[in-house]
């Protein structure tokens, strides 16, 4: 794909969401920079949106190399690569905070300037979190087992899926 | 529930009992929450999103600090339907047109909702009359605290709750107001205002939230940041600058008051004649007019009307809601002129009920 200002391949996907509709803006690295440089001379003040959180992590200098890089990173439990996350601008599972906690943090922190939950929790979360995101994987595994026909993949992966899933009946009050 | 019951009556907030409800329609928090145990919406399959609506709709209808609480199927309402609960503000738009099983549990005061299936699998609000955060706060926190005894929440204790979009992380707190501020908005003073409030990470909407226009100066106001603040801190923001609005908007009233070039009182009173007159008046104009009389209300150039029937009429005129008391699907022309039916019936007669064409 070719950059939209220029002949030069576009190396970065920005996705902006304004009034709950996507636009899409496909640039080289150089136009990319132009383009976010309003945003880049305003650093210190929190992005407050996620496609200007995304602008700043791009133009506080991470090269197209390293960007590409981060974008094939995939969440082993939803599948959902960094890519897809910046293009869609959802996260694709819980576990995600996880899997990408590295290149998050620096997002979190121009969106939020703070990058720690300060505030209530939950009755119960640590005991129970893994093995619950666990659930997320293998509910996809069966899917795809049934899908291939793998019937015998399919009922071993469901039977795990009711242990996890009385395990959490149990612990609940 | 019933939908078209709900037509015959107004929503707790709509009431104007709370504090200052002559300029803050509503406090409004809403907490987003998700299940730990299924993908975040955007990559849920249909049978996942079947399961996390049951799992939900059951947790919910158990609780009951909330009182009785009603479930409504919005995967089977039809689309007029779908609008009439945007237009009262008890599910969002992306709810409306969102796919896949979705649902909103409510209560009958219109006070509570939880959407079910939206950017998250859960969001509860939680809206009072006038500025009363702290009350909402109180209200929806225990609701919290009741479901998260009964179902697994993603959490995490760095990021919080966890939620689909890294804007919301954290507290999964929005907390906010609706002002009507129309004399900030005449004497042009409202941008400036914006600004300041942008700088201290406010952010400020139309009525119908993210992207909407700001139909009949009011205005929404709500924290943007979710992390590294406590949900009582980030009520405490918001609580905190209302009233520096609320005297900004009383000095401003006053100087058109005391200004006879400015034909306030003029301005209300045409407001007043046209939408006692119209035979044909879209939803935007009506908007327009009804601001200006509720203003003109609190100035008490018009004593005959009540805020509370400004804030029904502000609801009632709205396309689904006209549908839906009509009892008929209409066009944009026929709602226009039973529209302006709808408003003359209802401002002939010094604010009384009743046909009186």
């Amino acid at each position: 794909m070719k950059c939209q200002k220029c002949e030069k391949p576009a190396t970065f996907h920005i996705t902006e969401i304004e009034s709950g509709k996507h636009r899409e803006l496909h640039f080289c690295e150089e136009c990319a920079r132009l383009y976010l440089a309003p945003q880049a001379a305003s650093e210190p003040e929190p992005a407050t949106s996620l496609a200007g959180a995304l602008a700043q992590q791009l133009a506080l200098g991470q090269t197209a190399e390293e960007l590409s890089k981060i974008d094939q990173l995939t969440c082993p439990v939803c599948g959902i690569s960094f890519l897809e996350f910046r293009n869609q601008g959802r996260l694709g599972c819980p576990h995600d905070y996880v899997s990408f906690e590295k290149e998050l943090e620096p997002l979190i922190m121009s969106i939020h300037n703070e990058t720690r939950h300060v505030g209530k929790k939950p009755a119960r979360y640590a005991e129970g979190t893994e093995p619950l995101t666990d659930l997320i994987r293998l509910r996809r595994d069966m899917k795809e087992a049934v899908t291939a026909e793998d019937y015998e993949l399919a009922s071993r992966l469901r039977d795990q899926i009711r242990q996890i899933e009385e395990k959490s009946r149990k612990a609940s009050p | 529930m019933n939908l078209n019951e709900m037509t015959q009556r107004l929503g707790e907030w709509l009431r104007a009992s709370g504090p200052e409800s002559d300029i803050v329609m509503s406090s409004r928090i809403r907490l987003a929450r998700n299940l730990a145990e299924f993908p975040f919406i955007s990559r849920a399959s249909d049978s996942d999103r079947a399961e996390i609506e049951k799992l939900l709709r059951s947790a919910i209808l158990r609780t009951s600090s909330a009182g009785p609480l009603e479930h409504v199927n919005v995967t089977q309402l039809e689309a007029i339907d779908r609008q009439f609960l945007v237009e009262r503000q008890l599910i969002s738009k992306e709810l409306a047109e969102g796919r896949g099983q979705r649902g909103v549990i409510i209560n009958p005061a219109e006070q509570i909702s939880l959407m079910v299936n939206e950017e998250d699998h859960l969001r509860i609000q939680c809206m009072h009359s006038g500025l009363d955060l702290h009350g909402a706060w109180q209200q929806i926190n225990q609701l919290d605290d009741e479901l998260s005894g009964m179902i697994n929440y993603a959490y995490h204790p760095r990021w919080g709750y966890l939620t689909a979009c890294p804007t919301n992380v954290g507290t999964g707190v929005r907390v906010s107001v609706m002002l009507h501020l129309p004399a900030l908005a005449i004497t042009r003073q409202i941008e400036k205002v914006f600004r300041s409030l942008q700088k201290i990470s406010l952010a400020v909407r139309g009525l119908y939230g993210e992207g909407s226009q700001a139909m009949g100066d009011f205005y929404q106001i709500s924290n943007q940041i979710t992390l590294g603040s406590s949900e009582e801190d980030l009520v405490q923001k918001v609580s905190d600058v209302v009233p520096i609005l609320i005297s900004y908007e009383r000095q401003a009233r006053e100087f058109l008051v005391s200004e006879p070039q400015q034909n306030l009182h003029d301005q209300v009173s045409r407001a007043y004649g046209i939408l006692r007159t119209a035979q044909t008046i879209s939803s935007e104009e009506t908007m327009h007019l009804l601001s200006r009389v509720r203003m003109g209300i609190n100035l008490g150039l018009i004593r005959e009307l009540q805020i509370p029937d400004l804030n029904e009429l502000f609801l009632q005129t709205q396309p689904a809601h006209l549908q839906k008391l009509r009892g008929v699907e209409l066009d944009t022309a026929d709602r226009n002129i039973e529209r302006a039916r709808y408003l003359r019936s209802h401002l002939n007669g010094g604010g009384q009920r009743g046909e009186k064409n």
